[in-house]
């Protein structure tokens, strides 16, 4: 398996441009939107340092879930953006062949196994993959990204108690990001976060600031590597936020402004890139650079994407059944 | 042949394929308690008890299938699967389809359902034409310990996800079981008996229901054929059109509910497709719009009977015979 991924040891230049190609990718989508009809699309701005920072301490060999907000996730796994937005698009050369749409992207080849737009699904899936490695042998590990919201379902306890007691090796990711849906978590979820919820079920937990991907990629690199030794489940908090609306086209008109002035100052490109400079890592220059091959990585992408067939009318039923 | 009980053929099939590929294992609910024989066999790692929570025993099946595991879940009664659907019908039917064929669901959820222990309506549902409804799933429901065997066996084998219910009034009820293998592939019918003037359509306890009818009509000179359709989905459409364009009527006969029922979608089928060769109204007899009490009497009257069969056939044969068809 080749991976574009940043493995562990990854500068902290190579985190910065994991975390650019995502906003390049979701401002791209932004962009389409902006030019006309366009499919639905959840972003993940605002969270790409919750993805990088945890798909940059993972192995080759481990394996991802995840939901409707995966851009970051793929891209950090090292998916082809121009596949992606293919898919994205309905496109018979996205990952899916148009199939999935951007909600349920999956890239075997990648270790991402499913992509569930239930929110829950990649919850009620997990401990089976995980029992798959767990029987099949291998040091794998399964990473499970989840919200805030799919806590809140009755599946997330279920997953939990399962995977405890059937000592399975599952990296439970909650980017607690504040929104479920078009709703904020305090008017429905008990406490501010997810991670105490992991201790009645025998869990080991970690809540880190999801907007500082060096803190994010040293805690998911503890939280993987006692995943990989006691093949035990472990549950990661990344507290982070949701830039945008719910979905695109984008609305925030039901967010207190003040809300948002106040995690836009901790953007975690904007916190990277000026902790970077401060420590005369780079310069204004590098950083500009690094902006320019993301935006041309992904308009190269979009051109492939917008340029690829639609599925042929003949493949509309095919392959439902094995 | 040896004789056994439906729950026993099962069972068989199980340790057979268990045996066979060490990719299958099993869990549910009560599963290493009362399947001791398997557990002993095939020790605490494939052969698991879950908690009662069928959510996640269906999405962790769902997921194990996924990534190169067989499972078979015991989910136990079938209207539990309300709590499973989700991981049932978006994650094992859909995915396949969704990831464009990069993922494969081969696993088996079992459940019983029917009249017979008096349990009531949240333990005895037949909701088995939900599952023929969503794509990417197959079902089964069986009427003899033989096909359970065969059945079982060829469902651990397929790729896909399989809903296999099990009839409870069937559960204890022995049958002649084949040694060995002995598959019976999915989406193949049996005719359970030969005829020419009627053909009676069915699936699991009412099969045997049907064929009860069958033996009183030929004293009457009527001629019915029984057609055991033993999985749902895929309906062997062939077997029902040929039986019908010999016959010409047809009535099709299920404990579950009539709208939209299997026997809305076989009495379709057979409009659309043998309406040239019918002599008679298609006749649906089925359990009512209800949920299925548990008082013994009352249960045993939800499934259609013997003596309803019977009138129903005479009605087809009179009619045909006073009257020629108006097409």
């Amino acid at each position: 398996m080749s991976l574009s991924t940043p493995q562990p040891g990854s500068t902290r230049l190579e985190l910065l441009a994991a975390m650019l190609r995502i906003r390049a990718y979701e401002e791209k989508i932004v962009a389409f939107h902006a030019a006309g009809p366009f499919p639905n699309v959840c972003t993940s701005v605002g969270q790409e340092a919750a993805a990088v920072g945890v798909v940059s301490a993972l192995r080759a060999e481990d394996q991802i879930l995840t939901n409707h907000r995966s851009a970051g996730h793929l891209l950090a796994r090292g998916a082809d953006p121009g596949r992606m937005l293919a898919e994205v698009m309905g496109r018979s050369t996205g990952y899916c062949r148009g199939r999935s749409g951007t909600l349920h992207i999956s890239v075997k080849e990648l270790g991402v196994v499913l992509t569930s737009t239930i929110v829950g699904g990649e919850l009620s899936l997990a401990p089976g993959v995980a029992l798959s490695r767990a029987m099949l042998g291998g040091e794998g590990i399964v990473v499970c990204f989840f919200g805030d919201g799919a806590a809140c379902e009755g599946i997330f306890h279920e997953s939990l108690n399962l995977a405890s007691v059937w000592n399975l090796p599952v990296l439970y990711v909650c980017e607690n990001n504040q929104w479920q849906a078009f709703v904020h978590r305090k008017e429905t979820m008990v406490g501010d976060h997810v991670a105490p919820w992991a201790a009645p079920y025998g869990i080991d937990s970690l809540t880190v600031d999801g907007n500082d991907v060096e803190s994010v990629r040293k805690a998911a690199l503890h939280a993987a590597a006692q995943v990989r030794e006691t093949r035990r489940p472990f549950l990661l908090e990344a507290w982070t936020y949701r830039q945008r609306g719910h979905m695109e086209p984008h609305d925030q008109s039901y967010v207190d402004p003040a809300e948002i002035e106040a995690w836009m100052a901790k953007d975690p490109i904007s916190r990277l890139e000026a902790r970077l400079l401060a420590e005369g890592e780079c310069t204004t220059a590098d950083l500009e650079a690094l902006h320019a091959e993301a935006r041309r990585a992904i308009d190269e992408a979009a051109e492939f994407a917008s340029t690829s067939p639609y599925p042929d009318l003949s493949d509309l039923a095919t392959g439902v059944y094995a | 042949m040896t004789q056994m009980t439906f729950h026993d053929a099962v069972d068989q099939a199980l340790h057979e394929e268990m045996a066979r590929d060490s990719r299958v294992l099993m869990f549910g609910e009560g599963t290493a308690t009362k399947r001791k024989g398997l557990l002993k066999a095939f020790g605490p790692q494939r052969v698991r008890n879950t908690p009662l929570a069928e959510g996640i025993i269906a999405g962790t099946a769902a997921g194990a299938a996924a990534t190169g595991l067989r499972p078979v879940v015991d989910l136990l009664f079938a209207p539990f699967l309300c709590f499973a659907m989700d991981e049932l019908v978006n994650s094992a039917g859909k995915l396949r389809y969704m990831s464009g064929g990069q993922f494969s669901f081969p696993m088996v959820a079992l459940a019983m359902t029917g009249g017979g222990w008096s349990v009531g309506a949240q333990h005895n549902h037949n909701l088995e034409a939900w599952f023929v409804h969503a794509p990417g799933l197959k079902v089964v429901m069986p009427a003899t310990p033989a096909d359970a065997k065969g059945l079982m066996k060829a469902a651990i084998r397929d790729e896909n996800p399989v809903l296999f219910f099990v009839d409870i009034g069937l559960a204890f009820a022995p049958g002649e079981v084949p040694e060995g293998e002995a598959l019976i592939p999915l989406g193949q019918a049996a005719v359970r008996r030969e005829g020419t003037d009627l053909t009676l359509i069915s699936y699991a306890k009412t099969v045997h229901t049907c064929l009860a009818a069958a033996e009183a009509l030929a004293a009457e000179g009527v001629s019915t054929e029984v057609v055991d359709l033993r999985t749902l989905k895929p309906l062997d459409e062939a077997t029902i059109l040929a039986s019908v364009r010999k016959t010409g009527r047809a009535v099709v006969v299920h404990e579950a509910s009539r709208l939209c029922g299997v026997g809305a979608e076989v009495a379709a089928l057979i409009s659309e497709q043998a309406f040239d060769a019918l002599r008679a109204p298609i006749i649906r007899l089925t359990g009512p719009d209800a949920p299925a009490p548990a008082s013994y009497p009352l249960e045993q009257a939800f499934a259609p009977q013997a003596d309803a069969i019977v009138a129903a056939a005479q009605q087809l044969v009179a009619r045909t015979l006073e009257a020629a068809p108006i097409w």
